[in-house]
């Protein structure tokens, strides 16, 4: 009963900032809100007693990340601003967003299912040791490949946003 | 007499629900820190007073206590009465709200520094005492396993009150502190957790249930030998001197005061602060420095053992035996025995960031960073590297 209603209450906390994160004009109360999100989700980690990953995400995600959106945020001075109108393009693009969405929550709710009951005691993430072996043995590959595919998100970030300005260019 | 009466008091405590227990332990914490804090700003212009050779704050007192005759003209001089006045004129000083902020976020911003410096408390271990199986029980209102991590994550927390408070206060310097705020404590975080590192690589040897605690820390500084009494600062200098350069950049201190740098921006975040709020910044930038102090002893400075190479254990079973007062290992005496010890350490560090405030100059802030990537960072990989390899030839 007590855990049902921790649960709820960091659920729904979670949910409403991420709502508010998407339909908050002001970019500075939406980076708020996506740091409350962070720690509703960090209390569902304590609650599944996997206490590691609850610091990790305060850590990283709220100690850090977060910083640096409100300080791109601040230096650029970002403001709402008017929402461009929808052309065919985007409207399109969102129907089949909205679509592949809802078809993964779909899947989830008939297919998810575990096929075995899960074993008793502490999750991987309960513990540092579960957490690091897993890590570094059955995960390694995963995790480099996603390491791999943020490294090149970011020269991405980099090659779009730099205007190259064919006189500045030097041999 | 005094037995029974600890006793007494000792049943009706653990008689209590597990709630009230808890609240009580945090106030009780709180009730230490707080006035600490306080204590600390005082310290803080007696020193300055004191390494530029003047008498400082000397003037304020309580009328009844200028009465006595010799102690009252000390304690005026000591200046202590000053912590009291600055403290009431904080709080009856109108609380002003300029007309141009954003009034949410400014008044949420003192509160959400208040919140990381008094939570980060909460799984510092201060002080230990001997149980009856001859166990060590490291005193802390919640001893997690993943101590050391949890008290970077929620002091990192600490920064959204300044950035906050410099957009709140909607004018230019404040938000140029806040810009500068967020941009300096991402940047020492890096070498900060990147420092103590090496400290959990040599306490979780293989085989062992990893811990990221602080109690297991002082442990391994408190076994027999002399490589097993040796506190982590003889053992890992490099370590301990970029956690100390990396504190004083996360508290905003000097010479790393570029977030505050009341030279070129004023005050930046609390430029248009006055009053309670105003001091409430401080009572949180004073608690980060205590926990921070208090991380450092529990790392590098063996905690609550008295001495290098002398562990608390050892140090009572010598006063023990010169005076064979049965009191002095009671639970409760070496419990506050501990307490006083590590308080000492973390004062003492206190003292220190007082006395490098009044030494070193204020660093520019193209300085602080170029001190923050170029040298700490690749100084901090390379300490850790060399660590993690000398433990495997070791092991």
């Amino acid at each position: 009963m007590n855990a049902d209603f921790m649960f709820y209450l960091f659920a729904t906390l979670s949910v409403a900032c991420g709502v508010g994160v998407v339909f908050n004009r002001n970019t500075i109360n939406a980076a708020l809100c996506f740091l409350l999100s962070l720690v509703g989700l960090a209390g569902l980690f304590v609650l599944l007693e996997a206490y590691l990953l609850a610091v990790l995400v305060v850590f990283v995600y709220a100690g850090a990340v977060v910083a640096m959106f409100l300080f791109i945020v601040m230096l650029l001075d970002l403001q709402g601003g008017k929402r461009p109108p929808f052309t065919t393009a985007t409207s399109v693009a969102s129907a089949v967003a909205a679509a592949l969405i809802a078809l993964g929550l779909l899947s989830f709710h008939t297919h998810g299912r575990l096929a075995t009951e899960l074993p008793a005691g502490p999750g991987v993430g309960a513990t540092l040791k579960g957490y690091a072996y897993q890590l570094f043995t059955t995960y390694l590959l995963p995790v480099q490949v996603v390491g791999f595919l943020l490294l090149i998100a970011m020269l991405g970030v980099i090659v779009l946003s730099k205007r190259l300005d064919p006189k500045e260019v030097r041999p | 007499m005094i037995p029974t009466v600890v006793n007494a008091m000792a049943d009706f405590f653990f008689n209590l629900p597990p709630l009230v227990q808890g609240i009580l332990k945090g106030l009780a914490v709180i009730c230490v820190i707080f006035p600490i804090a306080g204590v600390c700003s005082m310290a803080e212009r007696k020193v300055a007073a004191w390494v530029q050779d003047r008498p400082g704050p000397n003037r304020a007192i309580v009328p009844w206590f200028a009465w006595i005759p010799f102690l009252g003209r000390f304690l005026q001089r000591l200046g202590l009465f000053h912590v009291m006045a600055d403290g009431g004129k904080m709080l009856f000083k109108e609380d002003s709200l300029p007309g141009h902020v954003r009034k949410a976020y400014f008044i949420f911003a003192p509160i959400a520094a208040m919140i990381p410096a008094l939570t980060t408390v909460t799984v510092v271990p201060f002080g230990a005492y001997i149980a009856a199986n001859g166990g060590i029980v490291p005193l802390a209102l919640a001893p997690l396993d993943v101590g050391i991590l949890a008290v970077f994550a929620v002091a990192s927390l600490g920064v959204y009150s300044l950035i906050l408070a410099g957009w709140a206060s909607n004018s230019k310097y404040p938000a140029l502190g806040s810009v500068r705020a967020s941009a300096q404590l991402i940047s020492y975080e890096l070498s900060m957790t990147l420092s103590v590192l090496p400290v959990f690589l040599w306490i979780n040897s293989p085989g062992m249930e990893a811990s990221l605690g602080f109690a297991r820390v002082v442990e391994f500084q408190s076994q027999p030998g002399f490589w097993g009494g040796m506190w982590f600062i003889f053992l890992m200098p490099v370590s301990a001197f970029i956690y100390m350069v990396a504190l004083y950049a996360e508290t905003n201190r000097q010479p790393f005061d570029t977030i505050e740098s009341e030279a070129d921006l004023v005050g930046s975040f609390h430029t248009e602060y006055g009053a309670f709020k105003w001091g409430l910044f401080f009572v949180a930038e004073y608690s980060h420095m205590i926990v921070g102090s208090a991380v450092f002893t529990l790392l590098f400075l063996g905690g609550w053992n008295p001495l290098p190479w002398v562990s608390l254990a050892t140090w009572v079973g010598w006063v023990h035996d010169l005076t064979g007062w049965a009191w002095l290992v009671h639970p409760l005496a070496v419990g506050l025995f501990s307490i006083a010890i590590f308080l000492v350490k973390v004062l003492i560090l206190i003292f220190v960031f007082m006395w490098v405030r009044w030494t070193v100059p204020r660093f520019r802030y193209d300085q602080v960073m170029k001190l923050g990537w170029q040298k700490l960072l690749p100084l901090a990989i390379g300490n850790l590297l060399f660590y993690a390899i000398a433990i495997a030839l070791i092991d």
